[in-house]
């Protein structure tokens, strides 16, 4: 990583930690996720809430904390622009962008980028939307 | 293809039940427990590390129903295995003919007995069906061929019990979009969500796209019934339920009748596929039930017909 992608990175961890609890896995779905940071659900889950969510509405894994995915949703309800990207496909996490700014994978399309096998699953909108196999 | 394909494909009504796990007892072990089930039950369901307990792998499973001559269903977590290894593993069952998979994302590492685990959810649920699609579409996720391709049967869970209610529909119908031709639900001991849940999926036509099967768990005693309400992430028993057992003279026969009807309630439902059934009950507990719902053992809904009211 160059020296000016390792400070881009820090100045977006600086402005999304404190906000989004953000986790650096350089490939932002924020805007399709209600504004919800889906890193934070403790299964990392990218396409909406599992089936251990507590009646209460709180998390399966800490019951301390309302489900991510409960916030996103409503979240997602509420928001002028985005509201059906909730209900696309999303891709698996590319573990190799972990730490990487997802500003500087957004300008480069490196955060559309899925693998070859993955045009075969028929993404919807979003992140590999437009990979053809 | 396999049987529970061609049926759920033809519109028959299926019964689907859990194989109890397996720790040892090698294949004896699985016709012992198959055996009662087997004259109503038309595909067998391989656990995999249920309540994040390890017993023996789902794949060695679902050799050993085939083996038995019965159809099984591959049940496959995310929890604890990475991309690869969930890739290898749907190979494995290709290679060995079983074609019915159905993809969860797990409980977590801290519902079972080694909650110092390291949880894995490199995909989730969703995404496993996609990568097992994409298997069968000839391709590995990288792109490599894989020629012939492998045929599945994908499926996947469903809780219609668990909030965000408006929201589970949604999720059913991506689980659609990403491959998966049948659901096996959660069990549900809130009959109005339940209720709420399968109107929706009728009124989208969710329902026509995938195969709703309700789960219906039959219990035996006060143990039972306080762990499924108080132990199993994503179930929620209204404590009247708890209750009834607690005050019955007997457990097992109240377990048995609270079954019985959930199971009418579920059948009632508009586009129902079939039912799903976990007992544990020493005796053929599922045999009975069918028996008092009025379903028909397999062979004669096989050559007789008994229709589920969609198609997929």
């Amino acid at each position: 990583m160059s020296a000016a992608a390792r400070l881009l990175a820090h100045a977006e961890h600086a402005v999304k930690q404190p906000i989004w609890g953000c986790q650096m896995c350089g490939q932002c779905v924020l805007h399709s996720t209600g504004m919800t940071c889906p890193m934070t659900c403790p299964k990392t889950l990218r396409n909406g809430p599992c089936g251990g969510v507590r009646a209460d509405g709180h998390c399966e894994v800490k019951p301390e904390m309302a489900c991510v995915w409960m916030k996103a949703y409503e979240r997602s309800e509420r928001l002028p622009l985005w509201r059906g990207h909730i209900d696309d496909l999303r891709p698996p996490v590319d573990n190799t962008l972990k730490g990487t700014s997802s500003w500087l994978n957004l300008i480069s399309g490196r955060d559309r980028a899925v693998p070859a096998g993955w045009g075969h699953a028929r993404p919807g909108r979003g992140a590999g939307a437009d990979v053809e196999p | 293809m396999s049987s529970l394909e061609r049926k759920l494909a033809s519109r028959q009504f299926v019964v689907t039940a859990e194989l109890p796990v397996i720790d040892g007892g090698g294949q004896a072990e699985i016709l012992r427990q198959l055996e009662p089930m087997r004259p109503f039950v038309d595909a067998f369901n391989a656990t995999d590390n249920p309540s994040a307990h390890a017993h023996c792998s789902p794949l060695a499973v679902a050799i050993g129903i085939r083996q038995a001559g019965a159809e099984p269903v591959m049940q496959l977590v995310c929890r604890d295995r990475n991309r690869l290894a969930l890739e290898a593993d749907l190979m494995g069952a290709a290679m060995h003919g079983i074609e019915s998979i159905c993809c969860l994302t797990g409980d977590d590492v801290t519902a079972g007995d080694e909650p110092e685990t390291r949880r894995v959810f490199d995909l989730d649920g969703i995404q496993l069906i996609a990568l097992a699609r994409v298997l069968g579409g000839g391709r590995y996720m990288s792109g490599r061929r894989i020629s012939p391709a492998p045929h599945f049967f994908l499926g996947a869970v469903e809780n219609p019990g668990a909030p965000p209610f408006d929201y589970r529909v949604r999720r059913a119908a991506k689980k659609a979009l990403a491959g998966a031709r049948f659901l096996q639900l959660q069990l549900c001991y809130r009959t109005e969500l339940l209720e709420r849940f399968m109107r929706a999926a009728h009124e989208t036509g969710v329902s026509e796209r995938i195969a709703l099967i309700p789960s219906i768990c039959i219990l035996r005693s006060v143990t039972g019934i306080r762990f499924v309400a108080s132990g199993v992430p994503g179930i929620d028993v209204p404590p009247e339920i708890v209750a009834r057992v607690e005050r019955a003279a007997d457990a097992e026969t109240e377990c048995f009748d609270i079954a019985y009807e959930l199971a009418s309630h579920a059948l009632a439902q508009p586009g129902v596929s079939g039912l799903h059934f976990i007992s544990f009950r020493k005796d053929a507990g599922i045999a009975k039930l069918c028996a008092r719902l009025g379903i028909p053992p397999r062979i004669e809904r096989e050559s007789n017909g008994y229709s589920a009211s969609v198609a997929l």
